[in-house]
């Protein structure tokens, strides 16, 4: 009988996944030196969880090579082993092996597997004691081939009496996976006992009437053999007897025969047994890991865990959406006129539920920062071991909650600006000390909510910006006139132009200046912003702002001519009626608007947006400031219409990009409006060609 | 049964009825027959307001709700430079499935459906060569229908992403 697992793949590989995350930031967290057991039992778990499935599952390889970390790690939590600043990097190492090897199997294609023997020969190495750390290690080791030494003068197996509880296989366990995991340990024979199995018409198909008798041979300690009855020791009666070493021998010769037919048996059961409960059997199977490793998510992953109260709570909702409607068709029904009072109470109660639902399942989509932030540690331990910097991370605000979709997009550009700031940004600590600076460097990664905003900085205490070099370096690429003089913001805005990179050298890290315009265009197609702020030899501060919903935003209805369209009111700084006397001119053409101590370019929309007019005279219409990345302008538009909640719809999915607009909705009546892209339109203005160019580019993206 | 029921039944293949060759939905603008495959047929729609888009060409009418998905609409007369007519509410939409890089769902407006016809490979002409005076990559080839010629469109040619520009 063989039940299709490889529909429990997935599962199995977003939980390894998670498991290798929570290892990666333990061994983080790990201190060198101390064994905090709470960490190290963590990554134990979660190494043994990845083990047993990729058991379960026939990723024989993946077991093995996870089976010589875990050594190691029990060492280590047995206090065997010291925590080393060499062990914890083998065991990234390890980690990140085996993250390939899922990686690999996950898309099924082969892994290279001079990679695995290598990271495997490594691990064996330090298991050996042959690692050539200090020499208290040393003794360690000593220590440890001296207790190896003793096992062999032990007895060198087990005899293990096995009798399951005739509900054993309800709980989800199968007792084949476990003699297959025991065959891992060493050489098993396998001797069973149908004695309690009842005629067939008896025969119940979920209980379990064998029992059995094993023999495992080989350099086994007891708590090995434990641990793989770890999960089923309560639905079990379970003895474990040393082995004699002349009753080894004599067990040997059917035991082939035997196995076979106990496996014939046990297919036979479950033959017979309810082909649906199956799959959830192997389901619960493969839900005991989950306990262990719930709390992390690894960023990418497809599917988010939801906490069960947001669950009840949606149901409350969609309960109360369910009796308002029955109360509306009830009124719907037969009508009179003297029911209007309750229709319109009715309606408002059906708004009110919709608006909570709508609030409720936003809330399902939002997920704390610090998914995106914990591969931070990680990547600053590894790049401060390669450029030998010394740099302290510090993590703020990770509870921050924001859209998936979001974090989904904003790990790349934000691992850019940390890698940046790694690279250029720190000092050696030579410089650092030569300058009168701490050694360690400081990088500072800190999110928070601002109106409907979040913004993410990233603060190095480096050297901050050099302005000359950067200068130069533009003069050099022509991207500036060397007569042209630049505020110190302006210089900044240089290095997110394409192409543009100040390293001295192109490193492995960065340098190859496909950096910073793909960070800023990145950031600019999630409709946020990213800005630098530099002081030289003080440190630099990126800032990322970025609107915390893609999905529903809200929105200002405004007419222009005949057409209506939606302003994202986040960008609207103020609306103003204006009177022709105070539009100040520039050649006859560029009309500003003086807003208290600035003057306001003034963008016709029907203009930007080839509509014919219906009002041109500005006294007639009225003028909504908006905020366009660093500058304000002035939109002239006809009326403002209302406010409302829109939700944003791709005009991309089934046409293209059009610059200016940056989706699309459907209003009350049907019909669609546009949503206006308030950076799009001031380029449109500055440059009317660009409606010309076809973005298709965004097509393939 | 109203007209927009009778142009949608004809999407529907009777299970009595074997079908040889392609089956092609023609319609008219002006005088002409033109067909396009019915199995990229989605929908036949009556005329609805539709949304414009700024700075897009003139054959683009707008955008369109179609039960939550926003789709453009071409209109075909403009499209091939014939003379415009005024949209009524009898005018029809015909809401094909576009296969490009992803699948694109676009509304075609057209005078009238007309009917569901089988074609076989080998009624198919070639499409003539105009030179530079026609443009005629978007034609799949010719088939006589009775006295009159229909054109078969290619429509992943005729509205792709770069013909919507």
């Amino acid at each position: 009988m063989s039940i299709d697992i490889s529909q429990f793949h997935d599962v199995f590989f977003e939980e390894s996944f998670e498991g290798l995350a929570a290892m990666e930031s333990s061994l983080l967290n790990l201190s060198m030196g101390s064994a905090d057991a709470e960490e190290i039992n963590t990554i134990f778990r979660a190494a043994h969880s990845i083990k047993g499935g990729a058991g379960t599952f026939g990723f024989i390889a993946i077991a093995d090579f996870t089976h010589v970390m875990e050594t190691l790690l029990d060492q280590m939590r047995n206090g065997d082993r010291d925590v080393t600043s060499d062990t914890i990097n083998l065991l990234l190492d390890a980690v990140d092996v085996l993250q390939e090897m899922l990686t690999a199997a996950q898309q099924k294609i082969e892994f290279n597997d001079t990679r695995i023997a290598t990271a495997r020969l490594k691990l064996e190495t330090m298991l050996n004691g042959h690692s050539s750390s200090r020499s208290e290690s040393t003794e360690r080791d000593h220590v440890i081939s001296d207790q190896t030494a003793g096992d062999a003068n032990k007895p060198c197996g087990w005899k293990i009496s096995f009798k399951p509880h005739s509900h054993l296989l309800q709980t989800g366990n199968d007792p084949v996976r476990l003699f297959r995991e025991l065959e891992m340990l060493g050489s098993l024979t396998v001797v069973i006992d149908d004695a309690q199995l009842p005629p067939f018409f008896d025969l119940e198909p979920e209980y379990c009437y064998l029992s059995w008798t094993l023999t495992l041979e080989g350099n086994v300690s007891k708590e090995d053999v434990l641990e793989v009855f770890e999960w089923v020791d309560e639905d079990c009666d379970l003895t474990i007897e040393p082995l004699n070493p002349d009753q080894q021998s004599s067990n040997m010769e059917p035991s082939l025969f035997e196995q076979h037919h106990q496996e014939d048996l046990i297919d036979d059961a479950e033959l017979t047994s309810n082909e649906s409960d199956l799959p959830e059997r192997v389901n619960q199977a493969s839900s005991q890991a989950k306990p262990l490793t719930q709390v992390v998510t690894s960023p990418t992953a497809t599917s988010i865990r939801v906490g069960a109260d947001r669950i009840d709570s949606l149901i409350d909702l969609v309960g109360e959406l369910v009796i308002t409607q029955s109360m509306l068709s009830q009124i719907g029904d037969n009508f009179t006129e003297d029911m209007l009072p309750k229709l319109i109470d009715g309606f408002a109660q059906l708004e009110r539920n919709t608006r909570e639902m709508q609030e409720a399942i936003m809330r399902i989509r939002m997920l704390p920062i610090s998914f995106v932030f914990n591969r931070f540690p990680r990547l600053v331990h590894d790049m401060t071991a390669k450029t030998g910097k010394q740099v302290e991370l510090k993590l703020s605000g990770e509870q921050t909650e924001l859209d998936k979709t979001v974090m989904e997009k904003i790990g790349d550009p934000l691992v850019h600006l940390v890698r940046n700031s790694l690279d250029h940004g720190f000092e050696t600590p030579e410089v650092r000390r030569a300058v009168g600076k701490k050694e360690t460097g400081v990088l500072h990664l800190n999110a928070f909510h601002q109106g409907g905003n979040i913004i993410i900085e990233v603060t190095d205490d480096g050297a901050g910006l050099n302005d000359e070099k950067i200068l130069n370096k533009a003069i050099e690429r022509g991207l500036v006139h060397p007569d042209e003089a630049l505020s110190p913001e302006k210089i900044h805005e240089l290095i997110f132009l394409p192409g543009f990179s100040t390293a001295d050298s192109v490193t492995d890290v960065s340098g190859r200046g496909v950096g910073m315009d793909v960070v800023r265009k990145n950031i600019t197609s999630l409709g946020g912003s990213v800005t630098v702020v530099s002081t030289q030899g003080e440190g630099s501060t990126f800032t990322i702002r970025l609107p915390l919903t893609l999905a529903i935003m809200d929105g200002q209805t405004i007419q222009v001519s005949d057409q209506k369209y939606i302003l994202p009111l986040i960008s609207i700084i103020e609306s103003l009626e204006i009177k022709n006397s105070d539009i100040k001119q520039v050649s006859g053409k560029g009309e500003l608007y003086p807003l208290r101590d600035e003057y306001v370019p003034i963008i016709r929309l029907y203009d930007v947006f080839g509509l014919k007019p219906v009002i041109t005279n500005l006294e007639d219409g009225l003028l909504v400031v908006v905020d366009a990345a660093e500058s304000k302008v002035g939109l002239f538009i006809d009326d403002l219409l209302g406010q409302q909640q829109v939700v944003i719809k791709s005009l991309e999915t089934n046409y293209r990009k059009v610059i200016g607009i940056s989706g699309a909705t459907i209003l009350g009546d049907g019909t669609v409006a546009l949503i206006i892209d308030v950076q799009g339109v001031v380029s449109l203005y500055k440059d009317p060609t660009l409606a010309n160019i076809i973005i298709t580019d965004v097509q393939a993206a | 049964m109203s007209e927009l029921q009778q142009a949608n039944a004809f999407l529907e293949t009777p299970d009595d009825v074997e079908i040889v060759g392609e089956q092609y939905l023609s319609f008219i603008l002006g005088d002409e027959d033109y067909g396009v495959d019915i199995l990229r047929v989605q929908e036949i729609k009556a005329w609805q307001n539709v949304t414009q888009i700024p700075n897009t060409p003139h054959y683009v009418c707008g955008v369109m709700n179609l039960r939550g998905a926003i789709i453009p609409v071409v209109d075909l007369r403009r499209r091939f430079d014939m003379t415009p007519r005024p949209y009524t509410s009898t005018t029809v939409v015909i809401v094909l499935k576009v296969e490009g890089l992803t699948t694109r769902i676009v509304g075609i407006v057209v005078d009238a459906v007309s009917d569901a016809i089988n074609v076989t490979d080998d009624m198919i002409r070639p499409a003539p060569d105009f030179g530079t005076y026609l443009d005629t990559r978007y034609i799949k080839g010719l088939v006589a229908n009775g006295n009159n010629m229909m054109v078969l469109l290619n429509i992943d040619h005729l509205l792709s992403v770069e013909a919507l520009g």
